[in-house]
């Protein structure tokens, strides 16, 4: 940040959004009803895997209100969807890229695929008429399990795709870390599934799409995380359509979480079907297709080891992990596993040599992509769930193990490929045991005892890298785009502004920080400052939110749009003030010459940019109106200690937990009052995935047996302890907020938190291992087991 | 009924008289979006689990999702939209999500202040485990429900002066 008025900044400013999502006035797709808008139903497929033989659409068509159906075979001059990264093999082969029909051609491979869509005058009519198409599928053994996919004789999903293999990718020196692994004193080894999530953002996904005539052009609302990927995706590679015809509206988007960030097959349709019938088609998915057809997270299954020295020094690492794709390449999905996954083996510490190799497998499932950390939540499970079992092991406690083995000195290459630039490891475990007070953990235990419950604790030390970048480093490990974020600043001419940001806010609160950044930057009252973001008609070129990018990456945009602001402002004042542009200082929304009491302040200049009288026309532009692309020269890395105490019931295996603490370093915060929110949100989603959510698929029919939410164990608010949260800062180094990101650290530090916890209150019983999440019926049965063994 | 598509209504939304003639399968959440545009009550499932359309029947909490239209004839239906004052000041339970945070992308939002409303009504003043307990019928997947809760207290603190 430049020098100027800072009041605004590290300040729990409330929200500039939260009025109008708190009186109903919210904008999101759903409540968007053109004139003469028609709605959209997609036939599914009931079956994991069929060849479709003739479809009948007759009948269809014939019922009462329908405007069309489209089949597969309709949609002639329509790509497949795109896949945004291509992963290079361990063998030097590109990833095997099987086409993804946007309805399905000749074959459905989960339950779910899109298979045909009508477009009727109401939804009931769409849906009633969708009943009267008839479809003959000869249906096919399916698999579901990434494991089971690749052994021989499993049912093969893709001709492209032999063995139903995506890739094997490699990462770190196999012979060097073989090599340690045969001299170590100690070998710790364990067997990891991470469960399969579905994101469930609260909205569903919805879209409208309207053609209109008049100029051959296309606007289309959807609850999307990145209006431009979107269009750029579906315009350029799907339906040929240049970027001026295609206008994409992300308005207010209830959630995301990863996954929104997505190309999916259904707004695709709707663009291409909207131009054939004229009329605006409307659709919002119901909840039980959000469950089939959302992308979702997870699934690995991963045999992973540690090899220390007698001192329980780390001395190498050794990951196998074989990820479920599902049945088609969602957008991001290969680098998930990959470029996302192996990369954060290191965690918080020097381990010298780390080897990682992934097998990306198709499944009869819905696609798996990425999901709040994607890829970083499974590499920290790895390597804490590997720490705390060292730790068992070796009998060294586990704050002790972490600290033998943390990096202390910056900047820091580990040996799987990232470079940290900053972080203070050791701070942040002191005071996350403080706030958790370990010190106080042996008498809690002791009383819980005499209630007859079995009390435990666990510890996480995560590290999260963010802000994914720079562009180049990115295409060369198969980003097929920029990761860069744009960001103008509009100065009105009476001195208020508008931000337009390529950042898109579905919860995150950007309207209010990046107002307080401008606010702080050109010395105005936040309310000055209104944020614009999340349509491509208004915003410029920008690249969305995921990965915990926004600030580190959308708000230092803003920061260099800002200087360039600045950097004008000072010429104008120059003119005005009769003095040289080197002697303006700007300070609190005041530009002075330097070592006088002679001044202009910023409305002044801003009126003067926009009514030029007096003005040096012939070396300035008039107006002040800044647009600024930001490319990350790194990652940041956001990292911190999570500590969970949970009390087990032995007696019915339910786990409570009693006690959640989490001291997390961001860098420089903004407003920690949304900084704390997304933590507490993170960790919900988090101790989700420890406790209670899981995504089942039966084995033999390929149905999706968590179809809704009775099924499917969403954390409600009696699930949940309250948190206690604190943060420690270490700038980060290269971005000019010291920013790194605090979105997705939640849900990345605290299922091993959680599960290590269950695992330390368990061991007094005998229980060795458990997968997630620690539900009641899987926590008793292997206290049981463990009594009879 | 022979030949009756239609069923015809008469009710209060948010304090003014509205009539409409309504599908017998019309829920009373559509009604509230489609025919009067009152689009701040949401829809999130299909299983009356996530609460996000939960309105005012008569001063309960009901969700909009599991009630025909044409069972609240002759009811005073309040929503959302219809909880500020009329100079614009939010209810004292919306001041307090604001002021607390509790919310993030204001999805759940109107379901969730709409049933905090109602426990508040039923318990003044809840502990935090029985605000846990009220809520469970609400789901938020952003905020992990502590800020929520927080909100709820002070909203009840707020609603009892």
């Amino acid at each position: 940040m430049g020098a100027s008025d800072q009041s605004v900044i590290g300040q729990s400013v409330r929200r500039k959004e939260d009025y109008r999502f708190l009186t109903g006035a919210g904008h999101y797709t759903a409540d968007v009803y053109p004139q003469h808008h028609t709605h959209a139903y997609f036939l599914r497929s009931p079956h994991a895997h069929a060849k479709i033989g003739k479809i009948d659409t007759a009948k269809a068509k014939a019922a009462t209100g329908v405007l069309a159906v489209f089949t597969g075979a309709d949609l002639t001059g329509v790509n497949g969807l795109p896949c945004g990264w291509l992963i290079t093999g361990s063998d030097g082969k590109p990833m095997n890229e099987p086409p993804h029909p946007v309805l399905a051609q000749g074959k459905v491979r989960y339950v779910g695929d899109p298979v045909a869509l009508v477009v009727a005058e109401t939804p009931n009519q769409a849906k009633d008429a969708a009943e009267l198409i008839e479809v003959d599928y000869e249906v096919l053994p399916a698999v579901v399990n990434c494991v089971a996919a690749l052994k021989a004789g499993a049912a093969q999903i893709h001709e492209q795709a032999p063995g139903n293999k995506c890739y094997t990718w490699a990462l770190g020196d196999k012979a060097a870390v073989d090599a340690a692994f045969a001299k170590a004193a100690h070998v710790t080894r364990l067997d990891i599934v991470n469960n399969r999530l579905i994101p469930n953002a609260i909205e569903p996904r919805a879209a409208v799409a309207t053609y209109s005539r008049a100029d051959d052009s296309y606007e289309l609302y959807v609850a999307n995380q990145n209006p431009h990927v979107e269009r750029l995706l579906m315009g350029a590679f799907v339906l040929g359509l240049p970027e001026h015809k295609l206008r994409v509206i992300a308005p207010d988007v209830g959630g995301g979480f990863g996954s929104k960030i997505f190309l999916y097959a259904e707004e695709t349709a709707m663009v291409w079907a909207s131009k054939k019938v004229n009329r605006p088609i409307k659709w919002t998915a119901e909840r039980s297709e959000s469950f089939l057809t959302d992308a979702h997270g997870r699934d690995h299954v991963t045999r992973a080891e540690l090899a220390l020295d007698g001192d329980g020094k780390f001395l190498a690492m050794r990951v196998h992990t074989v990820a479920n794709l599902g049945a088609y390449l969602s957008t991001f999905a290969p680098s998930v596993p990959t470029i996302l996954y192996a990369t954060l083996l290191a965690g918080q510490y020097t381990t010298p040599v780390i080897y990682a190799e992934v097998t990306g497998t198709f499944t009869n499932t819905a696609p798996v992509d990425a999901y709040r950390g994607a890829g970083r939540p499974e590499a920290t499970y790895v390597v804490e769930r590997l720490v705390h079992q060292a730790a068992v092991d070796t009998g060294i406690a586990q704050d002790e193990i972490r600290r033998r083995n943390f990096i202390r000195t910056f900047p820091y290459q580990t040996p799987v490929a990232l470079c940290y630039d900053t972080g203070n490891y050791d701070q942040t475990l002191d005071e996350a045991m403080t706030i958790a007070d370990v010190a106080g953990f042996p008498a809690r235990k002791a009383e819980a005892r005499k209630r007859g419950k079995l009390r435990g604790i666990g510890y996480s030390s995560y590290i999260e890298a963010c802000g994914l970048a720079p562009s180049n480093i990115a295409g060369a490990l198969g980003a097929r785009a920029g990761l860069y974020e744009a960001g103008e600043v509009r100065v009105n001419p009476t001195g208020s502004v508008t931000v337009f940001t390529g950042s898109h806010s579905h919860g995150q609160g950007h309207e209010t920080t990046f107002a307080q950044i401008v606010a702080a930057r050109l010395g105005m009252p936040i309310e000055n400052v209104d944020v614009v973001h999340g349509d491509t008609g208004r915003v410029p070129f920008g690249m969305g939110t995921y990965g915990s990018r926004s600030l580190a990456v959308g708000g230092s945009a803003i920061v260099k749009a800002l200087d360039k602001i600045v950097a004008k402002g000072k010429k104008i004042a120059a003119h005005l003030l009769e003095a040289a542009e080197a002697d303006i200082e700007f300070e609190d929304g005041k530009f002075t010459v330097a070592g006088t009491d002679k001044s202009k302040t910023f409305g002044e200049i801003a009126l003067t940019a926009y009514v030029p009288h007096n003005y040096p026309l012939d070396k300035l532009e008039p107006g002040l109106d800044e647009t600024a692309f930001y490319d990350p020269t790194n990652f940041t890395y956001p990292a911190g200690t999570h500590i969970c105490e949970v009390e087990v019931d032995p007696e019915t295996g339910v786990v409570e937990v009693v006690n959640f603490s989490a001291c997390d370093d961001f860098g420089n915060i903004i407003n920690p009052m949304i900084v704390e929110g997304q933590v507490h949100g993170g960790l919900a989603q988090g101790i989700g995935q420890a406790l209670l959510e899981r995504c089942v698929y039966d084995e033999e029919s390929g149905q999706l047996l968590t179809g809704s939410y009775m099924d499917y164990a969403m954390p409600r608010a009696d699930d949940l302890p309250s948190f206690k949260v604190g943060t420690k800062v270490t700038p980060c180094t290269h971005n000019p907020l010291g920013a790194k990101g605090c979105g997705e650290a939640g849900a990345i530090g605290s299922p091993p938190a959680l599960m290590n916890a269950v695992h330390d209150a368990l061991a007094t019983v005998g229980v060795k291992y458990l997968d997630m999440p620690a539900s009641p019926h899987r926590v008793w049965q292997a206290i049981q087991a463990a009594q009879k063994a | 009924m022979a030949g009756s598509t239609v069923v015809s209504i008469g009710l209060t939304v948010n304090g003014k008289a509205v009539s409409a003639d309504v599908d017998p399968r019309m829920l009373l959440v559509e009604l509230l979006r489609t025919r009067l545009g009152l689009t701040g009550t949401h829809v999130g499932c299909d299983t009356a689990q996530c609460g996000a359309c939960t309105v005012h029947v008569n001063g309960q909490a009901v969700k909009a999702c599991t009630i025909l239209a044409a069972q609240v004839q002759g009811t005073a239906v309040t929503t959302i939209e219809g909880l500020a004052a009329a100079d614009g000041a939010m209810h004292p339970m919306q001041a307090a999500f604001k002021e607390c945070h509790g919310l993030q992308c204001g999805f759940c939002t109107p379901g969730m202040v709409m049933s905090a409303i109602d426990l508040v009504g039923r318990h003044p003043k809840a502990s935090e485990q029985t605000i846990r307990e009220q809520l469970a019928g609400n789901f938020c997947r952003c905020t992990g429900y502590h800020n929520i809760v927080k909100a709820v207290k002070q909203g009840a603190a707020a609603m009892g002066q």
